[in-house]
């Protein structure tokens, strides 16, 4: 079975009718890599915080099931579900400079997890730091545990955010448009790792992003998003040859490639999302 | 014909304000390493490079919101390297900026129409709200925007109004930093064909700085790439993509993800 299997999730923002989530079915298992893809504003990184608990606090969640491992997180009471999730989840952030703190140096921001929500031998866990800096292709991990965030560059700080999102061994790892802030050549050392990574650990990854080229290169499944709403579900190479539905398929024809320079850059036609709109105007009508 | 923009053996460095001592000044950084290029007139030029290479850099000092160490910058013919405010006050509004954040380059308490009226009331324009409106449409906005806050508004959007306040001046050249990093590929495609359609209908020379080499394809007819503050690669935009001379080049190209599961990635 699927480690994280999502049913049905709806979510609103609290007091308005704005719909955020609308009825999201996905799954995940180990070993797969499962992108969240769509424009801003669809939903893809509302999903993977509503499953670490760390939805804004103006959005509720309506209906639907979490379901990490066979435990529904949203049945577990607060302080289970927040234990399930440290213990089995973690997040690459995707900007390397505000996730971490600027006052504090590198090597307590990865091992304060672990000592003090899992309870590691202070010995224990720096080794493990220091283990996993190695793992991460930097040079010289003890002189980069001792620096300040500010001392590393923008792939560094990728690197050691990917390093403590690894750290305590999760099942389940969410990242969130991981390599938007960095440039292409960076990009690339910085999604092979992550792929490397998440073989070699078998974790289950949740991909978040709106780049259609990264998701042909990392992913093995995805989910097309509009508005909340997941339009298309689909594995990596069928979606890339011949995209189900039309939304999907204008999606790519708007992705610039520069092996087809002759190639007419289309936005998303009006007509597509019209379509969309109605379809979603009905079946809202219809939930409860 | 004389290039509108002609740069020769440009170098530019800064204070390294991380390595300075308590006492005495800062050592300098160079960013800029001898750069030459020209730009000649209704040319479109892509400006490639990591982080760090210099693009944003070499943008701000051939619109001298820099000003160079050494080596000379032409606009039309008349050599701005070193000039004074007052000298460079009547070029200003034939060279213009488009910023890569429309959030942050457009103030949030006036309205777009106030927001692209001030650089009109800057320079002494008449006829200031019809320039507005004809900005507005150019881009593609109905005139009732400029009653609006840049909040009200999308991405693609926002970033419309960028290029509004820019154009509103009829320039010359104009300088465009980034400014589709932050869209979605379909506000992106508009933007694209936003900016081809100007070029052509307002004879601008324009610079497009990205790090998109997909973008620039689409785009420029001519390609510099930068890398370390030095060109190390100019060329017309189909033999920079077919034939690339540099290695550099040739890893900028291999690193792009294209949106197809079959090309081999490394």
């Amino acid at each position: 079975m699927s480690f994280l299997q999502i049913r049905n999730l709806s979510a609103k923002l609290k007091g308005e009718p704005t719909r955020v989530l609308r009825d999201v079915s996905l799954q995940v298992a180990a070993g797969q890599v499962h992108a969240l893809v769509g424009e801003s504003g669809a939903g893809k990184s509302m999903i993977g915080k509503a499953i670490l608990g760390i939805l804004p606090r103006a959005v509720e969640i309506t209906s639907g099931q979490i379901m990490l491992d066979g435990t529904d997180l949203l049945a577990l009471p607060a302080a289970a579900r927040r234990t399930k999730i440290g213990a089995t989840c973690a997040l690459i952030p995707q900007d390397p400079l505000t996730a971490l703190n600027p006052s504090r140096r590198i090597g307590p921001q990865i091992t304060d997890r672990l000592v003090d929500i899992l309870h590691w031998p202070r010995a224990k866990a720096d080794a493990r730091a220091r283990d996993l800096l190695a793992e991460v292709q930097i040079e010289n991990p003890d002189r980069v545990l001792r620096a300040y965030p500010h001392e590393l560059s923008g792939g560094m700080r990728q690197r050691i955010l990917i390093a403590a999102a690894f750290a305590a061994e999760p099942r389940l790892i969410v990242a969130d448009e991981p390599t938007t802030a960095l440039d292409v050549t960076v990009q690339k050392q910085i999604l092979r790792l992550i792929a490397a990574m998440q073989a070699r650990h078998g974790t289950a990854l949740l991909f978040v992003t709106h780049d259609l080229g990264v998701v042909s290169k990392v992913c093995t499944s995805l989910s097309v998003l509009y508005a909340g709403k997941v339009v298309e579900d689909s594995a990596v190479k069928p979606f890339f040859r011949a995209p189900a539905h039309p939304y999907s398929a204008a999606l790519l024809a708007a992705t610039p490639k520069y092996t087809d320079p002759a190639a007419t850059l289309q936005p998303v036609p009006d007509a597509v999302l019209a379509a969309l709109n109605t379809e979603i105007a009905q079946s809202d009508r219809g939930a409860p | 014909m004389t290039p509108l923009i002609e740069v020769a053996d440009l170098r530019l460095s800064l204070a390294d304000m991380t390595r300075k001592p308590v006492f005495g000044t800062a050592p300098r950084l160079e960013i800029l390493k001898g750069i030459s290029f020209a730009i000649p007139k209704g040319d479109i030029i892509g400006i490639v490079g990591g982080s760090g290479s210099g693009k944003s850099t070499l943008g701000r000092a051939l619109l001298r919101l820099l000003e160079p160490t050494s080596g000379t910058i032409r606009f039309d013919g008349q050599d701005i390297t070193h000039a004074p405010e007052s000298t460079l006050r009547p070029l200003r509004k034939r060279m213009q900026m488009i910023f890569q954040d429309p959030m942050s380059s457009l103030n949030p308490r006036r309205r777009v129409g106030a927001i692209i009226a001030a650089p009109l009331h800057l320079h002494g324009f008449p006829d200031i709200q019809s320039r507005v409106g004809d900005a507005l449409a150019h881009v593609g906005l109905p005139d009732h925007f400029r009653h609006r806050y840049p909040h009200e508004l999308s991405g693609g959007q926002r970033q419309r109004i960028g290029i509004a306040r820019a154009i509103a001046l009829r320039p010359d050249f104009i300088l465009a930093d980034e400014i589709v990093s932050g869209l979605d590929v379909s506000s992106q495609a508009q933007v694209l064909h936003l900016l081809e359609n100007l070029v052509a209908d307002l004879g601008l020379t324009l610079a497009f700085i990205s790090h998109d080499l997909s973008v620039i394809r689409r785009l420029c007819r001519r390609v510099l790439v930068l890398q370390h503050g030095r060109i190390i690669e100019q060329a017309d935009t189909a033999t920079l993509f077919t034939a690339p001379q540099a290695q550099y080049t040739s890893d900028l190209l291999d690193a792009i993800p294209l949106p197809d599961p079959d090309q081999p990635w490394g």
